[in-house]
């Protein structure tokens, strides 16, 4: 299932959150060859995390992690401004409806299972909280993972050729890429709801309606 | 129905506040245009100081204040931390404290639905803007689908007013907007259609979206047309 977890929500969930940051020192230093951060355990953390930002996670059937990613505001301080600005247009983006998607990481037999159902992920994002844009940094692999469940970033700067370029990139979310999306993960739009409404608190009667 | 230039001038008027007791007139203001029961922006810092403004009553503010509600409030534990959205139908209304609170509020003047906008600011600064108001469920969505995203915005101009009023504060220089949002502003205040100017940019209309989108937050501004105008009179463009 989909997890919608804030980074102070994540102590309650030991195994997933454990899984997602050691899947990420497992994806982007070892296979990616990233200058990333991996502590002790083996878990692989870096300043945004810290800012409390909102992960959206696969969960698979045991509980365990099948792929991640992160998201914060543009109008905080976000990894495409700070750290890939160059790559932009010299001046940062920002807006309260553009958020940074980052980390997106997929579990070691996540696969595009995974991806897809992370893609339908985030158009719940979009659409329940009015969020027009994403931008995300992502490399060579993961730029064809995109196109394979066809959810293709649009590129609007890059760095280096062939299996080293990275590339600042921009999602939109239409409803025809919900259901493309959907089909993917194998998950209905519905349930998807479903797992979106239980996270950010299903509807109940008008708080005060009762005395009203 | 809310009108466009109706707001654009109250965005105007916001734009150029100086003093703390302009804000209360602009959100009444802007709570007219709306056509709800309240508007309110309401600032906690991590020192767990306190300030507001909107149309809520004296009475309840003071209320308020003297019964330390801010730890009773589901709306502030909802959004403190988070950068989402929150409508009040998700929060947590359980609790005997909570209840109490909710009756007590309802007879201070709050309507049954509201729709809460968590800020982030520098240094841990957090503010909430929220609308209040009594009507059905149903009209209720309605309103959230139609105006939720001019609301995110609204609610950041205001923070963005109030952290220049804070003492001892350096303001900040006025946002640079970059060379291709300047180009983007540029070609649209010359009339050219988004087509037009994405395919003079040699961008996608995707990607001009973004552009715009971006520059318009960095004006303070609502929609296109107001984002050029303010590029134009702020001399940013020049046409």
């Amino acid at each position: 299932m989909l997890r919608y977890l804030y980074g102070d929500e994540l102590s309650a969930y030991p195994k997933l959150a454990g899984g997602m940051f050691r899947d990420r020192a497992y994806q982007f230093r070892t296979r990616m060859g990233w200058d990333v951060h991996v502590d002790e355990n083996g878990e692989e953390r870096d300043n945004y995390d810290v800012l409390n930002p909102l992960y959206v996670i696969w969960e698979q059937a045991d509980g365990s992690h099948g792929g991640s990613m992160r998201f914060l505001p543009t109008t905080g301080p976000v990894m495409v401004n700070e750290v890939f600005g160059h790559l932009l247009d010299g001046a940062p983006l920002e807006s309260l409806l553009i958020w940074e998607c980052t980390r997106f990481c997929l579990g070691r037999d996540g696969g595009a299972r995974a991806a897809a159902a992370l893609m339908l992920g985030g158009g719940e994002l979009m659409t329940g909280f009015g969020i027009r844009h994403f931008v995300g940094v992502f490399d060579a692999r993961m730029e064809r993972i995109y196109r394979a469940i066809g959810s293709s970033p649009e590129v609007l700067g890059a760095e280096g050729a062939g299996r080293d370029r990275i590339s600042v990139g921009l999602w939109d979310f239409s409803e025809a890429a919900r259901g493309r999306v959907a089909a993917r993960a194998g998950v209905s739009p519905q349930l998807s709801r479903l797992w979106f409404q239980r996270a950010f608190g299903r509807a109940q009667d008008a708080p005060f309606s009762r005395c009203a | 129905m809310v009108k466009r230039n109706q707001l654009d001038r109250i965005l105007e008027a916001l734009d150029a506040t100086g003093t703390l007791e302009q804000l209360d007139e602009i959100i009444l203001g802007l709570r007219d245009a709306y056509g709800v029961a309240h508007l309110v922006y309401h600032w906690v810092d991590s020192a767990g100081d306190q300030y507001g403004c909107g149309t809520y009553s004296d009475a309840w503010r003071q209320r308020y204040l003297d019964q330390n509600y801010v730890r009773v409030d589901p709306v502030v534990a909802g959004c403190f931390q988070r950068f989402h959205p929150v409508d009040w139908k998700r929060l947590d209304w359980t609790g005997k404290a909570v209840k109490a609170f909710r009756l007590e509020a309802a007879e201070y003047g709050l309507g049954n639905q509201g729709y809460s906008i968590p800020i982030r600011g520098p240094n841990g600064q957090f503010a909430l803007f929220t609308v209040n108001h009594s009507c059905s469920d149903e009209a209720w969505t309605k309103f959230i689908e139609a105006h939720g995203r001019d609301l995110i915005l609204i609610a950041h101009y205001f923070n963005q007013k109030a952290l220049e009023f804070e003492p001892g504060r350096v303001p900040e220089a006025a946002q640079a907007l970059s060379p291709r949002e300047v180009d983007a502003m540029t070609l649209l205040a010359l009339g050219y259609s988004r087509a037009q100017v994405a395919d003079s940019l040699s961008i996608s209309e995707n990607t001009l979206r973004v552009y715009i989108e971006s520059a318009r937050f960095k004006l303070g501004a609502l929609n296109t047309t107001h984002a050029v105008a303010r590029a134009m009179s702020r001399g940013l463009i020049v046409v």
